[in-house]
């Protein structure tokens, strides 16, 4: 039997150099630096910040992932690369490092899309991509719902539909804007979640944005969050003015519960009711909000209830990483798609359909 | 010993070269596509001599001082293929690259001494003020007595010196280049100003390095030389609250 080949993955599209080694559907090396730490003072990813990070990160994420794997640069047989959607500078990093291996091995380059990448991971678990599901990408530089086809399988005939997408803040930037709101540091999702533990979530009646029947009618499947961030930031001014601490844990634990669920709400409404609407049976989540359990709880119980199957990748597959962009590059070669050429452009603003550049 | 050198830092150049003599070289004088054009400029000076990638020796990269985005994708290019060929990566100043380029062209014009200017965007230049010691010999005849460093052309000490590269194109007024029918020593020598170069040539870059690597001199490791720190605002989104 042909062994498969061996396909490197490298993403850099916000503020995470992965690198990792799947052959197949089976992931062999991973490694993931993230200058997280950097963007801490500033309440976000700064976009000069991440990529000076990319670069210092590149060959130290690059040789743990062949460590990890236990293999060397040599057996490399394929390169894949996030092309976009993400940051112009941080994206250039990336595909300026695999087009230097793609040369240096002489091996061919994949310019692969990074939203794609979040629903492909999810062969590393299962071996195979659902024939039909959705896909909710909740981060803090995107929430999108797509729909996925793919009848054989792989990447073949995989198509993907943008369904809906934020209309202004993404899920994860919400929660850093909220956390902000309450004094909680950066990055503001396990800063939020900690806090609303021991909150009651029914505290603060906060809005659902885009869930009232006229905007239904015209976003569907869009998410906003902005509103819902002003909600936030009114309460905790009246707070203030009536002469509270907007410091005061209770305060802060019922703004931070209340605030998730009806984050953890909208999204779990959507996207069940896409699902319902399209008549399909199997939800993936992907992204870095999948880290929060509210968000992954009320999304099984409201699937369970509909019949739907919901998969959830392990979590360090969730965030950033190469792997998702290997694995998106191993369903790629097996199905025949690409090479990129070397004079490949990245692409901020790449949209969903475009699997492989 | 075959050395590839490549530099981003305001054009997008790549050059093969055995030693100091340049066997292909190839630049794209265009400061918006470096993530773009440099892959298949290497992958073409590489064709052009007729050299296997696994024959390089070294790879040579200018690490600026420029403008960040362009000048990470030469520093990237040549990290990554340093490390899947095995091979040794030297960094060297951008403005020696242009020193060295500037006196290649203009030996006897530039011979009293210049200043190479870069265009540092933002208003300002990326600048080193060089004096030379034979202008006959570009790679080595000539010292940095000033620089690199950013500022606003109108605060270079440029003490009346001829000023080379795109930040004098750019700021002619506040850097002034030769004057106009400035001697020319030499058969060929250019002491017109405008057919000196405006960037550094990826060739001279490479000879510069391997004259280094041969005889001492400054090299640095690949890293970029940024001078400015980053634009690390609170971004728009989160400002005003
Ligand atoms: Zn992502």
């Amino acid at each position: 039997m042909v062994r498969e080949p061996l396909v490197l993955g490298i993403e850099s599209s916000c503020d995470e150099t992965g690198v990792a080694l799947v052959r197949g559907t089976e992931l062999l090396g991973h490694a993931v630096a993230s200058s997280v730490d950097e963007h801490v003072r500033f309440g976000g990813v700064v976009p000069e910040i991440a990529s000076r990070a990319h670069l210092e990160a590149l060959l130290p994420t690059l040789r743990r992932a062949c460590e990890e794997a236990g293999l060397t640069l040599a057996d490399v047989d394929v390169v894949a690369v996030t092309a976009g959607p993400g940051l112009a500078g941080a994206l250039l990093v990336g595909v300026a490092a695999a087009k230097a291996l793609a040369l240096a091995l002489d091996v061919p380059l994949l310019g692969v899309n990074h939203l794609v990448a979040h629903v492909a991971v999810d062969v590393l678990v299962s071996g195979a991509l659902p024939e039909r599901s959705l896909a909710l990408l909740v981060s803090g530089g995107h929430t999108e719902l797509l729909d996925v086809a793919s009848p054989s399988g792989d990447a073949r005939d995989l198509r993907v539909e943008l369904l809906g997408q934020t209309l202004d803040d993404a899920a994860g930037e919400a929660f850093d804007k909220v956390a902000r709101l309450l004094g909680l540091p950066y990055p503001g999702g396990p800063h939020v979640q900690r806090a609303a533990e021991s909150g009651d979530p029914r505290a603060f009646a906060f809005p659902r944005g885009l869930t009232a029947a006229h905007d239904l009618r015209r976003h569907p499947h869009d998410f906003s969050f902005s509103g819902l961030k002003t909600a936030v930031s009114r309460e905790v001014e009246a707070h203030r003015r009536a002469g509270g601490d907007v410091t005061d844990p209770a305060f802060v634990a019922d703004v931070a519960a209340s605030f998730q669920e009806a984050v953890a709400d909208v999204l779990a409404r959507k996207a069940v009711a896409a699902c319902r609407e399209r008549g399909v049976g199997v939800l993936l989540l992907g992204g870095g909000v999948a880290a929060n359990s509210r968000v992954r709880g009320l999304l099984a119980e409201r699937c369970e209830a509909a019949g739907i199957t919901l998969r959830v990748p392990p979590l360090r597959l969730c965030t950033d990483n190469g792997a998702m962009v290997a694995a998106l590059g191993s369903l790629a070669v097996a199905a025949g798609l690409g090479p990129s050429p070397l004079g490949l452009a990245t692409d901020p603003g790449l949209p969903v359909t475009t699997v492989v550049v | 010993m075959l050395i590839l050198a490549l530099d981003t830092s305001s054009s997008v150049g790549a050059a093969l070269l055995d030693g100091e003599r340049l066997l292909a070289a190839e630049q794209h004088h265009d400061p918006r596509r470096h993530g773009e054009l440099l892959a298949p400029a290497v992958s073409a000076v590489l064709a052009a001599a007729g050299v296997d990638r696994r024959e390089l020796g070294a790879v040579a990269v200018g690490v600026g001082p420029a403008p960040f985005t362009g000048l990470r994708v030469g520093v990237a290019t040549a990290l990554v293929l340093g490390e899947a060929l095995g091979i040794p990566v030297h960094g060297v100043g951008s403005l020696d690259a242009l020193a060295a380029t500037a006196l290649a062209a203009g030996r006897q014009s530039l011979a009293g001494g210049f200043v190479v200017a870069a265009d540092a965007r933002r208003r300002e230049v990326h600048w080193a003020r060089i004096a030379v010691d034979d202008a006959s010999d570009p790679l080595s005849g000539w010292r940095r007595t000033g620089g690199p460093a950013v500022a606003a052309p109108t605060d270079v000490p440029a003490e009346g010196l001829p000023a080379v590269g795109r930040g004098a194109e750019l700021y002619r007024e506040a850097l002034p280049g030769l004057p106009v029918g400035a001697p020319g020593g030499e058969p060929g020598d250019r002491a017109d100003r405008a057919a000196l170069p405006t960037d550094p040539d990826p060739g001279v870059l490479g000879a510069l390095v391997a004259r280094r690597l041969e005889r001492g001199g400054e090299l640095l490791p690949p890293q970029p030389l940024y001078l400015r720190r980053p634009d690390a605002k609170v971004p728009a989104a989160l400002a005003g609250r």
